[in-house]
C-alpha cells in the first residue's frame, strides 16, 4: 500500500462568483522511498497539490491518505500534528524565522513535538551537520547566502525524521550553481531512503528524480518513471 | 520577540507602557505611603498608656479639606483653667494630665550639645501615667513644681545619656532656648520604635513653659485622661465630655467643640481614610490600565500583521492554533510586565518619599508588588487574547505567502 494515496481529489477556490479549479479529480499513489518530480506550467496546480500532500490544506472533494491516516477527515489539531511528525516542507522563499539563528530555526519543529531543550539542541546540531552548516549555526538568515539558507530550511525539514520531504521549487530563488548543489543534496537524501517530492520548472533538475509527474490545468497530464 | 514589536513602534509602545506604569504606580505608591503612615500611627498610638484618652482642639489626624480645617481653627483653645476644672470634677478619672509642645531645638549641658532636634514640652504630674512615662532616676514633675512654676526638667533616657555621658544627670543644669533648667528626673528608655527615637525629649512643668512662651491664641493644650479601668473607660470619656461641654458653654444639641480620641478612635479614623483613598486609587488605576490595555491590544494587532509569515512558518512545521495563541498572549503579558515592573519600582520609591519626609523607616510592600504584577499579567491576558486569537486563526497557506 502506498505511503500517499490521493483518490479523486479536487480543490476549488471561490473567487467571488467565479470558481477556480486548481485541481480536478486527481488520483495518485506514491510509495515510500520514491523521488518524484512534479512539473508543469505556472498556475497548473503544482503548489496546490503540494499543500494538500503537506497537510497544510484539505481537498474540496476526494480522499487523501498519508501513511494509512485519512488526512481528508482530520481536524486542525490533528493536521498540525501530522505536519509536525510526517512532513518536512522546503519552500522556494526559504521561509526561515528572520530574527532567529540557524540553530533555532532547525529546532522549531522539535519545539512543537514537545522535545526537551537539551535533546532538541543535540538533534538540531546533528541535522545541521548533515547539511554541512555546523559553522553557521549561530548566524541569522540575513547573514547567510541563499544556498546556506536553503540548507537550513532543508535541515529544518529533516529534523523530525518525517515520512516525506516536500519541496516547492526549492531552487527557484537560487543561482544555477547553488541550485545544482541543492539538487545534489536532495539526490543524496533520496539515496539514504527518504521519500521526496520536488516541484520544479527545470528539466535538468527533474533528471535527478526517478519519476516525473506532469500537471496541466489541475490534472495529471503524464506520469513516467525514469 | 515581544521586544522587537516594542522597538519598532517606539511612541506607541512608550505611551502604552506609560499607561501600565501609571496604573500600577498609582496603586503601589499609595499602598506604600499608607503602609508607611500606618507604621507611624501605630507607633504614635503606642505612646498612650492603657485606657487613656486625649482631649484636644485639633483632631488626632485630619484628612479633610481647608473648609473643615477652619472649623477647628475657630474653636476656643483648651486652657489651663479648663484643665484644672476637669481635674477637680472628673471623679472617675485615675489621673488627669496636661501637655503641650513649647519648642524644639538644641539642648546644652556643661559637657555636651545635642543636634537641634530635641523636643521640649510641658507636662503635669498626670501626664506621666497617661503617656507611660516611668521615672528611672530622680523624680517626676510634682504638683508643687507646677504651682510654683519651677525651672526644672525631666529628661528622656537617651537625651540624658547624650548630655551627661559620665554620670547622673540629677541636679545638673541643662540649657534650652537660652534658659537653664535643673534636672530632677530621668525617664526609663522607651527604646527605638518604628517611629524613631522616642527618648529624645525633655519636659518641664507646663506652667513654667506657659509663663515663658505665653498663652498665644493658637496654643491649645492637650488634656490626657487615664480611666481607672477598662470597664470605666466609656463612662470616664462621657464624664469628661460633659464637664468640658459645660465649662466651654456648648449649647445642648450642638456638637462638641473639642476632639476626644483614643487609640481605638484614631485607628478607626485612619481606616475610614484609607478606605476612601483606596477607592480613589482603584478608579484611577482602572482607567489607566484600561487605556493601557487598549494600547497593548493595538500593538499586538500590529505585531500579528507584521509577523504573519512567521505565524505561517510555525503552523507549517506543526504549531497548533493553541500554541500560537499562547505565544501571543505571553508576549502581551511580557509587554505589560515591563511597564508593570517599572510602575512597581517607581511606586515603592514614590511611596517611600513619605517615609523620607516624615522621617519614618521605609517599607517594601511585597504583597502589593506581587499584586501589581499579577494585575499586569491579567491586563496582558485580557487585552492580548483578541490579537492572539486572530493570529491563531490565520490561514497557514495565506500566511506563508504574505509579504
Ligand atoms: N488561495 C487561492 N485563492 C484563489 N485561487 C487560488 C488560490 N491558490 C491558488 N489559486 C489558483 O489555483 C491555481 C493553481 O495555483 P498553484 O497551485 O499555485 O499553481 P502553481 O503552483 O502550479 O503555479 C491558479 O490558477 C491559482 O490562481
Ligand atoms: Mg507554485
Amino acid at each position: 500500500m502506498g505511503l500517499i494515496r490521493l483518490q479523486n481529489i479536487s480543490r476549488r477556490y471561490q473567487m467571488g462568483t467565479e470558481t477556480i479549479h486548481a485541481l480536478r479529480d486527481v488520483s495518485l499513489e506514491i510509495e515510500r522511498g520514491e523521488y518524484v518530480a512534479i512539473m508543469g506550467p505556472s498556475g497548473s496546480g503544482k503548489s496546490t497539490l503540494m499543500n494538500l500532500i503537506g497537510c497544510l490544506d484539505t481537498p474540496t472533494d476526494g480522499a487523501f491518505e498519508l501513511n494509512g491516516n485519512k488526512v481528508s477527515e482530520m481536524d486542525d489539531n490533528e493536521l498540525a500534528e501530522i505536519r509536525n511528525r510526517e512532513i518536512g516542507f522546503v519552500f522556494q522563499s526559504f521561509n526561515l524565522l528572520p530574527r532567529s539563528s540557524a540553530l533555532h530555526n532547525v529546532e522549531l519543529p522539535l519545539i512543537y513535538s514537545g522535545m526537551n531543550a537539551e535533546e532538541r539542541r543535540k538533534v538540531a546540531l546533528d541535522t545541521l551537520e548533515n547539511v554541512g552548516l555546523t559553522d553557521r549555526m549561530h548566524h541569522k538568515p540575513n547573514e547567510m547566502s541563499g544556498g546556506q539558507r536553503q540548507r537550513v530550511a532543508i535541515a529544518r525539514a529533516l529534523v523530525n525524521k518525517p515520512s516525506i520531504i516536500l519541496a516547492d521549487e526549492p531552487t527557484g530563488n537560487l543561482d544555477t550553481r547553488t541550485g545544482v548543489e541543492i539538487m545534489a543534496l536532495f539526490a543524496d537524501l533520496s539515496r539514504k531512503g527518504n521519500t521526496l517530492i520536488v516541484v520544479t520548472h527545470e528539466e535538468d533538475v527533474a533528471k535527478h528524480a526517478r519519476r516525473i509527474l506532469r500537471i496541466r490545468d489541475g490534472q495529471i497530464a503524464s506520469d513516467e518513471k525514469v | 520577540m515581544a521586544m522587537n514589536a516594542l522597538a519598532s513602534h517606539k511612541l506607541r509602545s512608550a505611551l502604552t507602557l506609560l499607561g501600565v506604569l501609571v496604573g500600577v504606580f498609582s496603586i503601589i505608591v499609595v499602598m506604600t505611603a499608607m503602609r508607611v503612615m500606618q507604621t507611624s500611627i501605630e507607633a504614635d498610638l503606642s505612646q498612650l498608656g492603657s485606657y487613656t484618652f486625649v482631649v484636644r482642639k485639633w483632631p488626632g489626624i485630619y484628612f479633610g479639606g481647608p473648609e473643615g480645617f477652619e472649623k477647628f481653627w475657630r474653636r476656643k483653645s483648651i486652657t489651663l483653667a479648663q484643665y484644672l476644672q476637669v481635674q477637680e470634677r472628673a471623679s472617675l478619672a485615675q489621673s488627669v494630665g496636661l501637655e503641650t509642645s513649647f519648642w524644639g531645638g538644641q539642648a546644652v549641658s556643661r559637657y555636651e550639645k545635642t543636634p537641634p532636634n530635641v523636643e521640649f514640652s510641658g507636662a503635669t504630674p498626670g501626664t506621666f501615667p497617661a503617656k507611660n512615662w516611668v521615672v528611672a532616676e530622680g523624680r517626676a514633675i510634682l504638683e508643687s513644681d507646677v504651682d510654683r512654676e519651677h525651672d526644672v526638667c525631666v529628661l528622656g533616657n537617651s537625651l540624658s545619656k547624650i548630655l551627661f555621658p559620665f554620670g547622673s544627670a540629677i541636679g545638673e543644669q541643662v540649657k534650652f532656648d537660652g534658659i537653664n533648667y535643673t534636672v530632677i528626673g530621668v525617664l526609663e528608655s522607651r527604646g527605638l520604635t518604628l517611629g524613631g527615637n522616642q527618648d529624645n525629649f525633655a519636659v518641664i512643668p507646663i506652667t513654667t513653659g506657659l509663663r515663658r512662651y505665653g498663652h498665644q491664641p493658637w496654643r491649645s493644650l492637650s488634656i490626657l485622661v487615664q480611666a481607672q479601668s477598662q470597664e470605666l473607660y466609656d463612662d470616664t470619656v462621657e464624664q469628661v465630655r460633659g464637664i468640658l461641654r459645660v465649662i466651654r458653654k456648648v449649647p445642648p444639641g450642638k456638637e462638641d467643640d473639642f476632639e476626644i480620641f483614643s487609640n481605638d478612635s484614631m485607628i478607626a479614623q485612619f481606616k475610614s481614610f484609607t478606605l476612601t483613598v483606596r477607592l480613589g486609587v482603584a478608579v484611577i488605576s482602572s482607567i489607566a490600565l484600561i487605556a493601557a490595555g487598549i494600547g497593548i491590544m493595538n500593538i499586538m494587532l500590529v505585531s500579528v500583521t507584521e509577523r504573519t509569515r512567521e505565524i505561517g512558518i510555525r503552523r507549517a512545521v506543526g504549531a497548533k492554533k493553541r500554541n500560537i495563541m499562547v505565544q501571543f498572549i505571553m508576549e502581551a503579558v511580557v509587554l505589560c510586565e515591563v511597564g508593570g515592573a517599572l510602575g512597581v519600582l517607581l511606586g515603592i520609591l514614590g511611596g517611600n518619599a513619605t517615609a523620607f519626609f516624615l522621617k519614618l523607616p521605609p517599607v517594601i510592600p511585597f504583597d502589593w508588588a506581587v499584586i501589581g504584577l499579577l494585575i499586569c499579567s491579567f491586563v496582558g491576558i485580557i487585552f492580548g487574547t483578541y490579537p492572539a486569537y486572530k493570529a491563531a486563526n490565520l490561514d497557514p497557506i495565506e500566511s506563508l505567502r504574505y509579504e
